[in-house]
């Protein structure tokens, strides 16, 4: 979708505003927020194409103006009613009205395996590859209504494919529930001339599935 | 709630503000429901403040730069390089590491949410989450770099990496001159943050 969180090549947010010696977390509430977001995700059903589609349906004008963790915190509310694990009056007042769904929550012991443990991504390809290194390809105007990772800023522009990835789960159908449907994913590099119109000679490169791309 | 000795806004005693009073809310809901344990969620906060975090990444950088091999096999397989070190797992699962060299510096950034490697990295600091450098790290990387204090030569080419998938960057700056005869350990001391990142450079010797 179309939201504020596609903001590649926006204007008017000013300068970056870097803070010397940065704790990890500023207050006890992000690190609780954090850790609430990920313990409740290695239990709660959900993917993480779906936690990323949920940040995004903030309204725009409160996603520009909240934190990161208010965002995470939106989705993880989000994700909880859409779950049925909570209902809209248990998180209104943080109470335990409904009953619970059988959950086995992560014990201490198992987080550092969870968060270390070795995944991928990657799956078995449905078909052969379109692309190979070094062809040039297009991406497509596409606006869907759902959940997207093919930014904005990259539409419509021409490209070279430099590396090849494998087939991956892909976002659009796995946030919206329709299964991992893995397709080939692939680096592309832009000159920013063609997508900003700018004289010079750097570039861009993107992690783009092959739905998002045409031949040129 | 318990203390993690980095509290500011919301220390015992002063008035929570309201997300820190609707994130406790949520976490004795989702207690009372029995989905977490709270001394799981002390681990995870533990294990990102003081396990997992850029001293990771450094030995990796600072191993590339004294071993030509390992250099050379996290230029074919980061993922199986870096693991071989023993960081691996979320937000690390397919990783790619870009050298910079005299001709090329590469700079790392997630347009869309806030993508980036965290069993080299830990946690991103918040500028890197931000609407400033993502909506301008694409469009006007020199600008960028040169906030961050870093102005490259006309010759030296920018290769902005935006991070759209599942696979993570882990930029590997240029090794400091003056660092003949160093250990990787002392190396490791050199090497930033903000320089596996793109948005620095490595530090020079004292």
């Amino acid at each position: 979708m179309n939201g504020a969180h596609d903001c590649g090549g926006m204007m008017g947010f000013g300068p970056v505003a870097a803070e010397r010696d940065e704790p990890v977390f500023h207050s006890a509430w992000e690190s609780r927020a954090f850790a609430l977001m990920s313990a409740v995700g290695d239990i709660g059903g959900w993917t993480l194409d779906e936690d990323r589609s949920a940040c995004e349906t903030m309204h725009p004008a409160d996603y520009a103006a909240t934190s990161y963790y208010e965002h995470w915190l939106h989705g993880l509310q989000t994700l909880l009613l859409k779950h049925g694990l909570v209902t809209a009056e248990e998180l209104a007042d943080g109470r335990c009205h409904a009953s619970r769904i059988a959950k086995q929550p992560t014990p201490a012991p198992a987080v550092w395996g969870l968060v270390t443990a070795p995944g991928s991504y990657a799956r078995e390809p449905q078909g052969p590859a379109r692309y190979a290194i070094g062809d040039r390809v297009r991406t497509r105007r596409l606006n869907p209504a759902g959940h997207t990772r093919l930014p904005r800023y990259l539409r419509g522009h021409a490209g070279e494919i430099i590396a090849r990835h494998g087939a991956h789960v892909f976002p659009d159908s796995n946030a919206a529930g329709r299964g991992e449907d893995p397709r080939w994913l692939y680096t592309v590099r832009f000159t920013c001339a063609e997508v900003w119109g700018t004289a010079t000679r750097d570039t861009i490169h993107a992690d783009l599935w092959e739905p998002y791309l045409e031949a040129v | 709630m318990p203390h993690d000795g980095h509290d500011h806004d919301d220390d015992a005693g002063a008035a929570l503000s309201p997300v820190a009073l609707r994130v406790k809310a949520l976490e004795s809901l989702l207690v009372e429901k029995g989905y977490v344990d709270p001394a799981a969620l002390d681990v995870l906060i533990e294990t990102y403040e003081t396990l997992i975090g850029p001293r990771n990444g450094a030995r990796v950088v600072a191993r590339a730069w004294t071993d030509p091999d390992f250099a050379d096999w996290l230029r074919r397989d980061a993922t199986a390089a870096i693991t071989s070190i023993g960081y691996a797992g979320r937000q690390g699962e397919h990783m790619v590491a870009l050298f910079n060299t005299p001709e090329t510096h590469n700079m790392v950034v997630c347009t869309l949410c806030s993508c980036y490697p965290w069993p080299v990295l830990g946690l991103p600091p918040v500028w890197y989450k931000s609407m400033p450098y993502r909506s301008r790290a694409v469009m006007e990387p020199r600008a960028v770099l040169a906030e961050f204090g870093v102005t490259l030569p006309e010759g030296t080419a920018v290769r902005v990496w935006d991070s759209t998938a599942e696979v993570r960057y882990l930029v590997i700056p240029q090794r400091p001159g003056g660092t003949e005869g160093w250990s990787a350990e002392q190396l490791a001391g050199l090497v930033t943050r903000d320089s596996m990142i793109g948005t620095g450079l490595a530090s020079s010797p004292a």
